[in-house]
């Protein structure tokens, strides 16, 4: 069965991923992802009722440690790397209206 | 410059052997990194292994390794010893790109474990190495900043995505790099580069400082020329972290050591279902392996494991979903680029669409599909299931044998181009070696053979989890049986001739 994603679709997913698709990037992209979707419609078709999923390779289960003090990174090194900086805090365009 | 103090196996001595001689005196750190800094300004600039050359950090850690043998004390297995890393592994004040528009000016505030480790064996930095784009790719061609060519053939890709470190290697520039392994980024680049090339077991090295791709199948590891070397890199670099939960609490001593011990009584799988899918040449070196193993003592057989070639269209379900959800962090607000928007909202996608190459755009998009409402039970949680299937097929394969013997790839260095304009057709340069990745197990790749065009062929050695040393037990028997000149750095007058 051929996958089809349609131009809406494609705008949806984008939003969720906060990407800025152009209208040609969404046309060339549903393309692909339908291409690659298609390829793994063998794994799709595979009865694989009662295969327990895997997540992760290790049995692992949480990893604890002592609730003690200890160094950080410093936050001038931190916020050196972000683009904007306002009063050693990470800067946002505003994010709340402006009071009436 | 004088021979002795190469950086490489070019001048015919490896790390091991350079690393004894700076320990004992005999030769100056400070001399094999001016070797090592000629060989790279005056070759790179062709080749484009490495993002940035950290040559006056070198210098300084040249001087330290010096001072140190001249006042006593041993600065280390790794004395002196030229290290390329890959560009996603952070490194304190330095560039640390993932050759993304999104990281190019950005340098981190801490150094990753394994650079730690580096700097504490007397290793010496040379600089950060080329990668596909936060190491999605199987060619270095999605770098932000240009592809890197691979030396044996100018005109062909490296392979991917730690292009820059195998290439690096094969180039002499360095006799040990490190990489990431993903699906495959470790061995592929090594197979089509003529370099040795060892994924470890997932949580046998700390991924401390490793940018993020997709969590559960990342894994740091060594290149080398040859397996000796790799294993020593290997030792050093591995180990329990605690700043990685995930990594393990094993010893890992006795690995360089297990290169010498032989492949008596070994018990060895050839993977049918690998060897249909390669190419006359990758097949043909792998069954020539499996005679040298052979004739040194292992027991070797055919084995038959087809679920192993559903791990493709797994990963490409499971690893971009991980990276939709890992790269969900370049927001333009922490780290590197921001374009400027009305609100938070398009400031964060403008910058997205801006800062990401259009392969991470599209991993993006895939990951967030296959997570998305709806979708989430068809795509990821059968491929959850598919990575279950795998690890069975292992788990059958172990209880007959040590160790498992495939082609790490389907097909010899391709050229620039060849794969660029269909995203599927490069994810099938990993068929071979995702099914390690979704198990969690070590996996290795041993250059073996050179194809009719002079291009070098990997072979693959695969193991259970935790089992590196029945690998290069195995690695080592396969290298010395390998055909002579079968791996880099590749000989003199060879890029001449072309």
């Amino acid at each position: 069965m051929a996958v089809e994603l349609s131009p809406a679709e494609v705008q949806h997913v984008a939003r969720l991923a906060r990407l800025a698709l152009s209208v040609e990037e969404s046309e060339a992209v549903a393309g692909q992802l339908s291409a690659i979707l298609d390829h793994v419609e063998a794994v799709r078709a595979l009865d694989l009722e009662g295969v327990p999923a895997t997540s992760h390779p290790l049995e692992l289960v949480n990893v604890l440690r002592d609730d003690v003090e200890r160094p950080c990174l410093d936050r001038a090194d931190v916020l050196g790397g972000a683009p904007a900086v306002e009063d050693g805090r990470f800067a946002v365009p505003r994010i709340l209206g402006e009071a009436p | 410059m004088s021979a002795p103090v190469g950086p490489s196996g070019a001048s015919g001595i490896g790390a091991v052997e350079l690393a004894a001689r700076v320990r004992a005196g005999e030769v100056l750190a400070a001399d094999v990194a001016e070797a090592a800094l000629e060989q790279v300004g005056r070759r790179d600039g062709e080749l484009h292994c490495f993002n940035t050359v950290t040559g006056d950090a070198m210098r300084l850690a040249a001087g330290a390794v010096d001072r140190l043998v001249s006042s006593g004390v041993d600065p280390g297995p790794l004395a002196g010893v030229p290290v390329a890393v890959k560009d996603n592994l952070c490194t304190r004040g330095v560039p640390t790109t993932c050759s993304s528009k999104m990281l190019e000016h950005w340098a981190p505030p801490y150094d990753a474990t394994v650079v730690r480790k580096l700097a504490a064996a007397g290793a010496l930095v040379v600089g950060k190495t080329n990668l596909d784009e936060f190491a999605m790719g199987s060619s270095t061609e999605n770098s932000a900043f240009g592809p890197t060519r691979n030396p044996w053939d100018t005109s062909r890709v490296p392979g991917g995505s730690s292009g820059g470190s195998a290439a690096a290697v094969a180039a002499g520039f360095a006799p040990l790099a490190l990489g990431s392994d993903t699906g495959g980024s470790i061995r592929q680049p090594a197979a089509l580069c003529g370099v040795v090339g060892i994924k470890p077991t997932y949580g046998l090295v700390s991924r401390y400082g490793l940018v993020a791709f997709a969590s559960s199948l990342d894994q740091v590891g060594p290149f080398a020329a040859t397996v000796g070397e790799a294993a020593l890199l290997l030792e050093v670099i591995a180990g329990h972290d605690e700043m990685d939960s995930t990594s393990l609490d094993r010893p890992v001593d006795g690995l360089l050591a297990a290169t010498g011990m032989g492949v008596g009584g070994l018990r060895v799988g050839v993977v049918t279902d690998f060897l249909a899918g390669a190419s006359g040449d990758c097949a043909a070196a792998v069954r020539s392996a499996a005679e040298v193993l052979a004739g040194a003592g292992a027991a070797v057989e055919e084995v038959a494991l087809p679920e192993l070639l559903h791990g493709l269209s797994a990963y490409y379900l499971i690893a971009p979903a991980e990276a939709s959800s890992n790269l969900a962090r370049y927001d333009g607000v922490r780290y590197g680029l921001r374009v400027d928007g009305d609100d938070v909202e398009q400031m964060n996608a403008r910058t997205r669409a801006e800062g990401f190459g259009p392969e991470v755009r599209r991993r993006i998009m895939l990951g967030t599909y296959v997570l998305s409402a709806g979708y989430y039970d068809a795509y990821y949680a059968q491929a959850q299931r598919v990575r279950t299937l795998v690890a069975r097929a292992f788990a059958r394969a172990y209880e007959r044998f040590d160790v498992l013997l495939a082609p790490t790839t389907p097909s010899v260095a391709f050229p620039l181009g060849a794969k660029t304009a269909d995203p599927l057709e490069m994810y099938l340069a990993d068929l071979f070696t995702i099914p390690s990745n979704l198990a969690g197990h070590p996996a290795m790749s041993v250059p073996f053979a050179l194809d009719a065009q002079g291009l070098p062929v990997g072979v693959q050695v695969l193991a259970p989890a935790l089992g590196e040393m029945a690998m290069l037990r195995a690695g080592s028997v396969v290298e010395a049986g390998a055909m002579p000149g079968a791996r880099g750095p590749v000989p003199a007058g060879r890029e001449a001739a072309r």
